[in-house]
């Protein structure tokens, strides 16, 4: 293998890295002008876009974010709120539901298993898109539209994430769970303090991507709320940016708010990176 | 022993119906039942605001499902136009952004390449965002006067009012080469639209959507392409090499064949993904030139309040992916071979 990469031309080798250094450019360049823009005033961000400097640097957009502007200030505090309160309740919810539902079809026996385990995969195969409607329709029926138990429950439980904990619980030996039933644990206990604590990194995958997954979560919301009082931070920037408030692009506050509504999962990304890269590789929770 | 036994086995079996319950509950509750409700819902002309269930809603059949495909009239023609747009963006998407992730992957999967935790992180980045925040910046790049447009005039190009500019880039292509108006026989018209109009490509409008989602997934389909190529067994490629195969011969004959399963879940993953594109469509206004059937879905029943038709979009995009995943799957492995 070595002595395949040695062979490779210098010449080569200098093109892949301009290859590389251009692609990397890329994908992050757009960020860097995202950032630039939002110190930038309204014409300077419309006549000079790639400018990286701004002409003149102001924080005016930050203010009005943040609140500290009467000029047309933004809701977004409301909107942060709404996706920490919202995407935290799902991504709780999601782990504790998932993995015991997971541990029960990995190591439990009960007759109907397999066809719970088929109408849970089964459910896998339901295009998002199709759920709008569906969904709309249930929360009405149930009085839970507006709310934000109906902005929860309805994605309180995946069926990826049940496959995923039921994946790695099968992992574990059996052995040890059974001294643990041996010594008198019930089902319940053997579950929390044996088998959980054993599947840990399965755990932090759930959460990285439950989480990631409801702070990044429109159409739902959209459909789910009309009350602006339960606007995230991406139902709200939508609306924002469809010119509900104000008039004009107003692109320095838009990509100040969209960037700060990034910055969450960044953090997350950079804490966890290992651990997602590799739950990415293994899996396609993400299309 | 067997009393214990089986005392054993009921209450596994107790403790396993209520372990799975909750999810149960939750999925038959939100999801089965819902389905059902809107498959009942396609047929009736509920308009959002009664009781679906009570007595004013009324059962009209197959007739929204018809006002979509068979029945002449503005319905068919968006409808149609829709699909058009959705059709061409798949096309244009799907191979490029699994080619771009191949192609990421097995740069980024060099041994001796130096930063490529720098690289892998680079170019997995934009998959983490919302789309929402990232289709707001990606307006905002691609604006008449926007830095797109400003670097394309750095090589003296200048570029579209793309969000604007409705027209198909196969009839940009084609007027460029002299035909600027419609042979006689694309006149005919298949579902209100001409033929000429089903080959008009993307908008223009559409590309800055085509390029974003190439963006914005082929990161983490290159982290799903790496994954498999660090599964390749280097005996191969030794062995390759001894008979003399060359750089591309290695690709074509080993590394392609070992990267089938996930270049087949790619595919499927990403004909999914893109015939249900929403987020990006709704940023865009509801303009007929970004216009796909999930929009035109919600369009129909939370703008309009045509639930019956808009139910009726969602089932009709439900069956055409299953139908194209279930056809993808019979014709990729022999295509590979």
């Amino acid at each position: 293998m070595a002595a395949v990469r040695e062979r490779r031309s210098p010449s080569r080798r200098v093109l892949m890295y301009v290859a590389l250094a251009l692609f990397a450019l890329l994908f992050l360049g757009p960020f860097v002008i995202q950032i630039a823009t939002s110190f930038k005033t309204d014409p300077d961000a419309t006549n000079h876009p790639l400018n990286i400097v701004p002409h003149p640097a102001t924080l005016e957009s930050w203010k009005r974010i943040f609140g500290y502007s009467t000029d047309q200030p933004v809701p977004f505090g409301t909107w942060l709120r709404n996706s920490i309160i919202v995407a935290t309740s799902i991504t709780l919810l999601r782990v504790f539901l998932d993995s015991l539902a997971g541990y029960a079809l990995a190591r439990l026996r009960f007759p109907g298993r397999r066809a719970v385990f088929m109408l849970i995969l089964g459910t896998l195969a339901v295009p998002n898109v199709v759920l709008l409607i569906p969904r709309f329709l249930v929360l009405k029926e149930l009085s839970l539209y507006n709310s934000y138990a109906g902005m929860i429950l309805p994605i309180a439980m995946d069926a990826a994430g049940i496959f995923l904990m039921r994946g790695f619980f099968m992992q574990v030996p059996q052995s040890i769970e059974e001294a643990a039933r041996i010594d008198g644990a019930g089902a319940f206990r053997t579950y929390w303090d044996i088998a959980l604590p054993l599947v840990k990194p399965g755990l932090i995958t759930l959460t990285i991507l439950s989480f990631q997954g409801s702070w990044n979560e429109f159409s739902f919301f959209l459909v789910a709320t009309s009350d602006p009082k339960y606007d995230t931070l991406t139902t709200g920037l939508a609306k924002f940016s469809g010119g509900s408030l104000g008039s004009g692009n107003q692109f320095p506050v838009t990509l100040g708010a969209a960037l700060l509504s990034t910055i969450p999962v960044a953090i997350l990304f950079f804490i966890f990176q290992r651990q997602i890269v590799r739950s990415q590789m293994s899996s396609g929770v993400k299309g | 022993m067997s009393r214990t036994r089986s005392q054993e086995d009921r209450r596994q079996a107790l403790a396993g119906w209520l372990f799975v319950s909750p999810a149960l509950l939750g999925l038959i509750v939100f999801l089965v039942v819902p389905i059902v409700l809107a498959l009942y819902v396609s047929f009736t002309n509920w308009d959002g605001l009664s009781n679906p269930l009570g007595g004013d809603v009324k059962w009209v059949g197959l007739h929204n499902y018809q006002q979509l495909l068979t029945h002449d009239g503005l319905t068919r023609t968006t409808f149609a136009g829709a699909l058009r747009n959705n059709f061409w963006f798949v096309l244009f998407v799907v191979p490029t952004q699994t080619a771009l992730a191949l192609w990421l992957a097995v740069l980024v999967n060099n041994k001796y390449l130096r930063g490529r935790g720098f690289f892998r992180t680079a170019f997995y980045f934009p998959s983490i965002t919302s789309s929402i925040a990232i289709t707001l910046v990606f307006l905002f790049l691609f604006q008449g006067g926007g830095a797109v447009n400003g670097i394309l005039n750095w090589f003296g190009v200048k570029g579209p009012n793309w969000l604007a500019d409705p027209r198909g880039v196969v009839h940009v292509w084609l007027s460029g080469i002299g035909v600027s108006k419609p042979p006689g026989w694309t006149r005919h018209s298949v579902m209100g639209q001409s033929v000429w109009d089903w080959f008009s490509g993307p908008s223009i409008a559409m590309m800055v959507i085509i390029i974003l989602v190439i963006w914005t997934t082929a990161g983490t389909f290159m982290l799903m392409f790496l994954a498999a190529l660090q599964n390749v067994n280097e005996d191969l490629y030794e062995a390759g090499e001894l008979d003399g195969a060359g750089g591309w011969q290695r690709f074509r004959y080993i590394t392609l064949p070992s990267l089938r399963p996930t270049l087949l879940l790619v595919l499927t993953l990403g004909l999914i993904g893109t015939w249900q594109v929403f987020d990006q469509i709704y940023l865009t206004g509801n303009n007929p030139a970004t216009r796909t059937p999930a929009f035109m879905s919600f369009d129909q029943s939370f703008q309009n309040n045509h639930f019956g038709i808009g139910s009726a979009i969602a089932f009709l995009l439900f069956a055409l992916i299953m139908g194209l995943t279930l056809l993808q799957r019979r014709l990729i492995p022999e295509e590979i071979d």
